[in-house]
């Protein structure tokens, strides 16, 4: 019991620190490609030096990425050594794919990315920037496969029994395309966008109060605020088709996200509340029936609840559950908000007057990083006790010859090791921030000529 | 058993493997190198110019360690899970050590000052001579093999990674990449810069031979078992035979200046002693020291056949892109290392 809890808070602090970074790398790829694209096409300086600057931010993030994502690919052998022999030839399938497929696009191109500029053409580079974005993009891909095939396992069979039993393919496109793959990798993306998107939006209305760099701010703004408006409207749908899968797959998490107890009554919808699971209350801010009108469309439909469970094949840790969910949804309802208001001031002509908003903007990035960690750990808490849903426990996957002081030991270690990157991040980041995109009217001579190659 | 072209897809998978843990090795191997004779580059632009001459290419070097790791998840999951959980501390070192190296390369330059810059080159070094001191020292223990239960999981002392031939393996590889790496800068460097360099190749090439040296008698000594293949099996020579070659070559070449020929030949030598030691401890992949019987092997440790088939194609299909783009970002930062405003 203590390694596996020791072990759990050890995955969960790992990944939860490194899923810092990637989203971040996938949203601010979409920008860079846009961005570029827009300096190819208009060949205006501003635009190049705003792609340099988000550049130099995206090598500080994806350093790090890299650094903290090659621990969780070790960490399934470590520390979860019966979950690996269970899932290898499945969920090792997957992350060999993602080496080769992605990372290995990412990576490679990554050093024309940061390095290229004097070395190739405009186009070459914008090919490289292209294609460190697609392979931030099918990482994703092949880590919620992954995942997916974790909460809707499909296309196996198992071999052997006890000890010796393990998942193995018989399918191999029915386990990448799993019931709910589909519907988290499009909700992962869009998380990814939003985070980006709000880094920039962050950054840059911070420059807009200073009156800093605003012939490079207002423009990066603009950019980030269509991709920040459009994907939060799109992430609503998304997340509602999310849910709707989550009711037919996994009954127990859906029910455990809402509260829910009894399969007998129709399922109400929290605002906000707090639930009490030993007396299986809820208290709080309701739409009575509102998850069987979002599910069924008919508010009377009951809904399966906590209690048609063995109480061994539930999640516990309701309460739990009940608030990382609700955080995420009440965090992408302000963001639907934020975003159409300010893309309807931008239409009026009058979003850069409004310094209060601004000053939301600047602390709006932490936002989607706040909803994109709720999400995953409601998935995940509402996931157990089964670390593959329905097959495998969590308390059966640890590493039976590692001790618990083996794991305290690491669990310090990267506990140290974290802090320390995390503060020099902010401290760099902060830097950079501070420093600013080069100015149009600084960019010497060193660039004039080169300029002239770029006609497209 | 099905086969492919005469060989099991356990033995294909295998070589798979194989080739891309060497190919981690001959990559990563220079930029660890490289790092580790950091220090001994006294000047601030010697030391920009060494960082600079792997800036742009030593992530994807590192890709290489990825796809290997998630080669042996996928296709040989047992062994996955025995080795990581085995060499638990050694391992969470090496990891560490990659944190901290790949952070010091993207922190170095961030800012101008003098302690700050040499802070991080310390770390850099440290980090790289971390990371391939703790490769070595789980190569050793792979090669010499672990105390294994029945149902392949490790029962030895925690402690007794630490044994005197894994700490010679340990030595020898970072001889071998300092070797490799200064052989690396001598490619991207020039004038004043190179000839030191050029020194150090030396120096290490020495190291080198030494720590070689010594290794391989005590192997032949005392780990009888990582040389009867070999003797069973005369035509096997022909992989030793190629090796001390190219280890022979290396000095020639250096003396020579060829430092193309000089780096080809350190790149054939890490190749050729992964390939012995695969040689001698196949179809092995983890000894079990107490009872052979407790050993994971390519057949008890393999997935399924399907899965086999899959993980082929995705290598076959994967591995010409992989090279695809590593030729191009190579040949794209080709010839000595110029700093511009974007470089570290």
């Amino acid at each position: 019991m203590e390694t596996e809890i020791l072990a759990r808070i050890q995955f969960a602090f790992t990944v939860a620190f490194h899923y810092i970074y990637p989203p971040l790398s996938i949203g601010l790829g979409l920008i860079l490609v846009i961005m570029e694209g827009m300096y190819l096409k208009t060949g205006l300086q501003h635009y190049k030096n705003m792609t340099q600057f988000w550049i130099k931010v995206f090598a500080l993030i994806f350093g790090i990425g890299v650094a903290t994502g090659i621990v969780m690919e070790f960490e399934f052998g470590t520390n979860w050594a019966a979950y690996s022999k269970y899932v290898g030839d499945i969920f090792g399938s997957a992350l060999a794919a993602e080496g080769i497929f992605a990372f290995a696009l990412e990576s490679g191109f990554l050093g024309v990315l940061l390095f290229g500029w004097n070395r190739v053409s405009p186009k070459v580079h914008y090919l490289s920037t292209i294609m460190v974005f697609l392979g931030s993009m099918f990482s994703a891909v092949w880590i919620v496969v992954a995942n997916s095939w974790q909460q809707t396992p499909a296309g196996f069979h198992i071999v052997g029994e006890g000890m010796k039993a393990r998942a193995e393919i018989t399918d191999f496109w029915a386990m990448v395309f799993n019931p709910s793959s589909m519907d988290r990798l499009t909700h992962v993306w869009i998380g990814s966008f939003l985070s980006g998107a709000f880094l920039v939006l962050s950054v840059n209305a911070y420059y807009i109060l200073r009156k800093k760099h605003l012939e490079i701010a207002k423009p990066s703004f603009k950019i980030a605020l269509f991709i920040a408006t459009f994907f939060s409207f799109a992430q609503l749908a998304t997340g509602h088709k999310s849910a709707d899968g989550v009711a037919v797959n996994q009954p127990a998490k859906l029910a455990a996200l809402e509260g829910h107890y009894d399969s007998s009554a129709a399922a109400d919808m929290y605002m906000l509340g707090w639930v009490d699971n030993k007396n299986q209350k809820v208290t709080g801010l309701k739409i009575p029936g509102g998850l069987s009108f979002l599910l069924h469309q008919d508010f009377k439909k009951p809904v399966t609840g906590l209690n048609a469970f063995d109480p061994n094949n539930r999640p516990t840790q309701v309460n739990a559950i009940f608030q990382v969910y609700h955080i995420m949804i009440a965090i992408g309802m302000f963001l639907i908000a934020l975003t159409a208001y300010a893309s309807w001031l931008l239409y009026k002509g009058k979003l850069f007057e409004q310094k209060w908003l601004m000053h939301v903007f600047a602390w709006s990035v932490f936002l989607p990083q706040i909803a994109n960690q709720a999400g995953w750990f409601a998935a995940e808490m509402g996931r157990q006790p089964w670390v593959v849903y329905g097959l495998l426990r969590t308390s059966d996957a640890l590493s039976k010859t590692v001790k618990a002081n083996q794991i305290v030991f690491s669990l310090i270690l990267f506990g140290l090791v974290y802090l320390t990157l995390f503060a020099l991040f902010i401290y760099l980041l902060n830097k950079k921030i501070k420093h600013g995109p080069v100015s149009a009217h600084e960019t010497g001579d060193i660039h004039s000529n080169r300029e002239e190659r770029i006609i497209v | 058993m099905e086969t492919l072209l005469g060989l099991d897809y356990n033995t294909w998978w295998f070589l798979v493997f194989g080739g891309v843990i060497s190919g981690y090795a001959i990559l990563d191997g220079f930029d660890l190198g490289a790092g580790a004779l950091h220090l001994f580059l006294k000047k601030e632009e010697s030391r920009r110019i060494a960082l600079n001459a792997i800036g742009p290419i030593w992530d994807g070097n590192e890709v290489w360690l990825v796809i290997g790791g998630g080669a042996l998840f996928a296709g040989f999951p047992v062994a996955y899970a025995a080795i990581f959980s085995a060499f638990y501390i050694p391992f969470m070192v090496f990891i560490v050590g990659l944190i901290w190296r790949g952070v010091a390369i993207e922190f170095r330059s961030k800012e101008p000052g003098k302690k700050w810059r040499m802070a991080w080159d310390f770390i850099y070094s440290f980090a790289s001579i971390t990371i391939a001191v703790s490769l070595g020292l789980m190569l050793g223990n792979v090669a010499l093999g672990i105390p294994l239960n029945e149902e392949h999981e490790f029962i030895g002392d925690w402690l007794s990674f630490l044994n005197p031939f894994s700490i010679m393996v340990a030595i020898t590889s970072l001889a071998l990449f300092m070797m490799h790496g200064a052989i690396f800068l001598a490619m991207k460097t020039e004038n004043r810069l190179f000839a030191k360099i050029t020194v150090l190749a030396k120096n290490f090439t020495i190291f080198f031979l030494v720590a070689f040296g010594f290794s391989s008698l005590y192997t032949l000594l005392y780990i009888p078992h990582l040389s009867d293949q070999l003797r069973s099996h005369p035509a096997y020579f022909i992989l030793p035979l190629i090796m001390f070659l190219a280890i022979a070559n290396i000095p020639r070449q250096l003396n020579k200046r060829k430092y193309r020929f000089a780096f080809i030949s350190s790149s054939v030598t890490i190749a050729s002693l992964l390939a012995m030691v695969a040689l001698e401890v196949f179809p092995v992949l983890l000894m079990a020291s107490n009872n052979s019987a407790n050993s994971i092997t390519i057949t008890n440790a393999a997935s399924s056949l399907k899965t086999m088939k899959t993980l082929l194609l995705i290598a076959g299909i994967g591995t010409p892109l992989v090279g695809a783009y590593t030729l191009f970002v190579f040949w794209t930062f080709k010839g000595k290392v110029q700093i511009d405003e974007m470089s570290y």
